[in-house]
This record gives structure tokens, sequence and C-alpha cells, in this order.
């Protein structure tokens, strides 16, 4: 007897960390670790500048680790090819262990940058960036290079989309009421809530802001739920953060309800009620990064994408039918933000 | 703020979302229940779940034909089930272990098929709401009970059914003495293999709906790891629910309600830390655990391989 109740104990245990314990911060998309690596082997001295890459989802997951390879990509071009820059990629490493392993191994095969792309990553780093001081690391989203001189951090400034969001939210709510959905009250997904809250308040006093956070990265079935929520207290607009917003999505479109989106375009999820998205563009910081490198410094910097500096950008819906006059609000905000007229007032 | 809670549209959002919550546990604790009553512990059933989440989602967004999507995910979900049963009764494999190996299975595959044939989250048209004559309108009523999918309704119309077949007929009374005392039940003439693989491909063609009612009923989309170890709950709750059917959903409604309350709770500006009100689920269930379980009796060989003794 004694037995079952320990193991039925266990068992709720155990769910509760399932949904609840995903890594933390970033669009933790938890997978089996389907290890791809392109990995090129060319060993010639003054050859192409060499990344390798660990990232927590797949490099399609539409969000967080596809920000990160699509930045790549993009970089790979502008310095001219393959021939100039290459990289490596190990995803849907969510698996911290076989992450730190990865880490390893690519630093011991002499690459000039790896990049720890997840806050989970960050303990593993700490360890492993002193046993190759002539290796660059970078690793996000984070401010935090522990002091050590050949790690570099970076961040995105999520609140400044979410508080041009939020502007445009509270300007396009007939009922003043906005629902948003979160899923753990930390990091990217707070910082990006707390500057949505403060835009849509800013713009109109009387509008309320009902946030969900749900506990989770990965429950679809809740968020749906949470939007459930929202609609039943009166919202016609919706936001939220991380990949198990796709469930809210969903049911925002059901309801008619406008939806707002962050860290990668969610447009075509529900072309018809998608306003518009904040994009991460991590280019920025790897300019950066690179640039630094190739001047002899390894680390001890972070970098924050933000709207000034190009890392985040909003992307409006062509096939919504945004009023000028919201769309000129929205552009002034930006603006705002930029040469800091507007200030951001967070809670804490 | 606190006495918001008793309006009526926060109740009618509280049941409403409850119902649609509890819909993925009862097929999957019901499922599980058979298993269990057979005296097998299939730990895989959020594998299960999620694969057959895939599978409908899939067919649907392809074939754009629901009932082949559903029927789709209730062969995978068998197929799970039978390589489930061969190697806990074939094999006398350690059933937690193995139940646990084919979870990952589950995870990896849906997650792999996911990459390699969508890679993209999408949507499909899932079942739509059913809207019935008068009763759909009726003010408070009509929203908590008559506007879901048709899939809800079959999972609540199955507690009934498995409490049928489970104490009434001689199919269920071969299923609880296979649980309780397979030699028994060997002497007797019953197959306890046959039993065996009856139950756990059962629980895993259950699975396979209770995957389905999420991508294509409740969703309409599918994402990695989707179920986020609602599979795990679902096997809680036939603990909880004393391996009896309409204790499962006593269990499953209890879970969802107060799960749609936390929702409310955030939603209404209570000021629980956020973290707190996400727990609130989990620690009542716990507590009701706790407080119950000494009274009820798990079957004799749960978790127990049967080997004739010649």
């Amino acid at each position: 007897m004694k037995k079952i109740r320990i193991l039925l104990v266990g068992l709720v245990v155990l769910g509760l960390l399932f949904s609840a314990c995903q890594p933390q911060q970033q669009e933790p998309d938890v997978e089996e670790p389907a290890v791809e690596e392109e990995v090129e082997e060319e060993q010639e001295d003054a050859g192409p500048f060499r990344i390798a890459v660990v990232m927590p989802s797949s490099i399609n997951d539409l969000a967080f680790s596809q920000s990160m390879y699509d930045a790549l990509l993009r970089v790979q071009e502008e310095m001219g090819g393959e021939e100039a820059m290459e990289f490596v990629y190990s995803d849907g490493m969510f698996v911290v262990d076989d992450a730190a392993a990865a880490i390893r191994d690519y630093a011991s095969q002499g690459f000039d940058l790896v990049i720890a792309h997840g806050s989970q990553y960050g303990s593993s780093l700490q360890e492993i960036a002193p046993d190759f001081p002539d290796t660059s690391f970078a690793w996000g989203t984070t401010v935090d290079t522990f002091g050590i001189d050949n790690i570099f951090a970076y961040e995105a400034a999520s609140d400044q989309g979410g508080y041009v969001n939020g502007v445009m939210a509270a300007s396009l709510s007939d009922s003043d009421v906005i629902g948003v959905v979160g899923p753990i009250e930390t990091g990217d997904a707070k910082l990006y809530v707390d500057g949505f809250v403060a835009g849509a308040e800013a713009t109109n006093p009387d509008v309320q802001v009902n946030v969900n956070y749900i506990g989770s990265f990965s429950d679809v079935a809740l968020a749906a739920e949470a939007a459930n929520t929202h609609i039943a207290a009166n919202a016609d607009v919706l936001a939220g953060t991380a990949q198990m917003v796709v469930g809210a999505i969903g049911v925002a479109e059901e309801n008619g309800a406008l939806w707002f989106g962050t860290q990668a375009s969610q447009t075509e999820l529900a072309p018809d009620i998608v306003v518009a998205n904040q994009v991460y563009r991590w280019d920025v910081v790897l300019k950066e990064v690179i640039t630094n490198i190739s001047e002899g410094t390894l680390g001890g910097e972070s970098f924050t994408i933000n709207l000034a500096n190009g890392g985040e950008v909003m992307e409006y819906n062509e096939q919504f039918d945004l009023p000028e006059d919201v769309k000129t609000l929205a552009e002034e905000t930006v603006q705002g933000i930029i040469d800091g007229s507007i200030t951001i007032d967070l809670p804490e | 703020m606190i006495s918001d809670l008793f309006s009526m549209t926060v109740l009618v959002g509280i049941l409403a979302s409850g119902i649609r919550l509890a819909t993925p546990y009862l097929y999957a604790a019901i499922g599980e229940t058979f298993g269990q009553r057979s005296g097998v512990l299939n730990l895989g059933v959020e594998g299960q779940m999620l694969l057959g989440a895939f599978a409908a989602f899939y067919v649907a967004l392809t074939t754009e034909n629901l009932w082949l999507a559903l029927l789709v995910a209730m062969f995978i979900g068998a197929l799970m089930g039978l390589a489930m049963a061969f190697v806990t009764v074939n094999l006398h494999a350690e059933q937690g272990i193995s139940g646990i190996g084919f979870y990952l299975f589950g995870l990896g595959l849906s997650d792999l098929l996911f990459q390699k044939l969508l890679g993209t989250v999408e949507t499909v048209k899932g079942f739509s709401k059913l809207t019935f004559p008068v009763l759909t309108e009726l003010p408070v009523v009509g929203t908590i009970f008559f506007s879901h999918n048709i899939l809800v309704y079959l999972a609540f119309a199955l507690i009934p059914v498995s409490w049928f077949v489970l104490n009434k007929t001689t199919l269920g009374l071969k299923i609880r003495a296979v649980g309780e005392n397979p030699e028994a039940a060997d002497s007797l003439g019953v197959s306890v293999a046959g039993v065996r693989y009856f139950t756990i491909i059962l629980g895993g063609t259950l699975s396979g709906v209770a995957g389905a009612s999420l991508s294509i009923a409740l969703l309409n989309v599918f994402q990695q790891n989707m179920t986020s170890g609602l599979g795990f709950i679902a096997v809680a709750l036939v603990y909880f629910g004393a391996w009896r059917p309409w204790g499962v959903l006593g269990g499953a409604l209890l879970f969802s309600l107060v799960n749609s309350l936390q929702l409310w709770v955030q939603v209404l500006g209570i000021p629980i830390p956020s973290d707190i009100a996400v727990m609130m689920p989990y620690i009542l269930t716990i507590l009701v655990l706790v407080a119950t379980v000494s009274r009820v009796r798990a079957p004799s060989a749960l978790t127990r391989p049967f080997e004739r003794s010649d």
C-alpha cells in the first residue's frame, strides 16, 4: 500500500516537472536530441572564420533557435559566403549535459567562436571556457559573462517591442480588455510581458491588461484554455510569448480576437488576426562578437539587441488592415524608444 | 477581486474550461485503467499520445478527413500498445522501465516526424463545436455543456461504457480476474496473455484518441512535446480514481477545474504569485491522494509479469 502511495505521489510530481521545468527562459522546444551536425572539416590556417552553435530546439522552430540560425545565414552571406565564414550546429540539445559535451567538443576542435544559445547552458560554459583560453564563447540570453575574459553574453531588450505591441493593442481594443498568455514569470518572457503592459497602459489608462502565466513552455492545451479565459473575461486583443502560445493563437482566431506575436513572425499561423510581431535579429550581436574576436578580444562584454540597433524589428502583417493612425502611432513609438523620448517603466 | 471569483461569468468559464481540459485525461486514464485492472502498468501513455496526436494531425492536414485522422491515431496507438504488450507479456520486461522507454520513443519519433514531414507549426481545421437546437442557446448551461466538440462528449460517454464493461460483462470479469489472481484465472482457462494483450492495445488505442483530441479537436495544431506531461498525470489519475471509471472521472474533473480556476485567479488579478497559482492543481491532487488512497487497494497482480508454472 505504502509503495503505491509513494509511486503515485511520484507520478504527480513527475507530471508537474514535465509540465513546468522546461529549460529556462527561451523557447525550449523539448525534443529528442536529434543532433544534426554539419561538420565541414577544413583545417587550413588563415581559413574562414569558424563558428559552432549549440541550440536547445530545432533550427526550424519558428522561434528562438531559428532566429539564431537565420542570423548566422545572413551574416555568412554578408561576410562573403563559406570562404569567409563557416558554421556548424547541434540543434535539439535540450539536455544540458549533452549540450555541454557538444560545447567541449567544438571547443577542442579549434573553432574561433562557440555559441551556447540558451540561458540553461550558462553553468556548463562557466566550467568549460577556462579550459580553452584561446577559444571565444558566447551565450544568451543574459548579461552575465561570469567575469571570464573569453565569454561574451547577449540578450534581447524584449520589453521594447513588447511596448510597441502594447501601444497598438490598446489602440485597437474596443472592449478595453487585453489578455496576455505567458510561460513562466521570468527572464525574456517576463520582460516582454511587462513591456507590453506598460505600452498598453501608457496609451489608454482605462485599458485593463490581464496577464496569465501558465507555468509551462510546452503545455499547448493550458495555453489555449488561458486564452479562452481571457476571451470569457471580455478581452478582444490577445498577446503571448514562448512556443506554447500556438494553442492560444487558435483560440484567438476562433473568437475573432486580434493577436500580437514576438520572437519570430507568427503571421502564417493566423493571417487574419495577427497584427504585428516583434522579430529578433541576432546579426547585430554576431557581427559585434566577430569584430571583437578579429581584433583580439575574446570576451568579457555583453551585448543587447534592441530597436535602436536593428536587432529587434517590428514586422507588420500586410494582410491585416491596420488603421493608418495606429500604424503611425506604432512607428512614432519605435522612434521614441530609439531616441529616448519614451522610457519604459517596468515594475521592480 | 476575490469576490469576482463568484460571478456567473467566472463560474461558467471555469466549468466550461474544466470540461475541455479533462477530455484528454479521460481517454488516456480510462485506457490505463483497463491495463492496470489486468495487472499491467503502462507508463508509455505520454508517448502513445504524442504519436496519436501527430498521426491525427498529419492525416487531417493532408486528407482533410477528420474521422480517418482519428482512425489512424487509434491505429498508431494500438500499434504502440501491441509493442508494449509484447515486451511486457511475452518478454516479462519490467513494466515501469519499459513504459518509460516507450514514452521516450514516442516523444522522439513524434518530434522527428514533425521536423521531417511538417518542419514548422501549422494549423488544421479540426472537429468543430457542435450546436444543439435550443440547448446551445440556453444561458449558462448552454456554454458549459452544449458548446463542445464531439470528442469531448465521447470522452464523457466512455465513463459509463467502461464501467459497464469492467463490472457487468464476462470480459470485465476476466480482466479483473487476470489483474487480481492470474494463476487462478489461468487454471480456469482464461488466457492471461490474451486478456493483457487486449487491455494494453485498448489502452494504446485510447491514448491515441487522447492525443488526437488535442491535435484535431481542442487545439488544432501540433507542436513538439505538446502533451507536456499530461500522460503521466493520466496514470496518476488512475490511482486517484482507485482503478474505477467514475473515480477517474472525479479525479480528472477535480484536476482540470482547479487548473481552470487558477487561470481565472490570475486573470482577476488576485494577488497570488503565478508560480503558486500554477501549482494549485498539483498540490490539491497530492493532498486528496494522501487523504484517500489508503482506503483503496490496487489490483494484486499489478506490475507482476505472469509466468505459467507447469
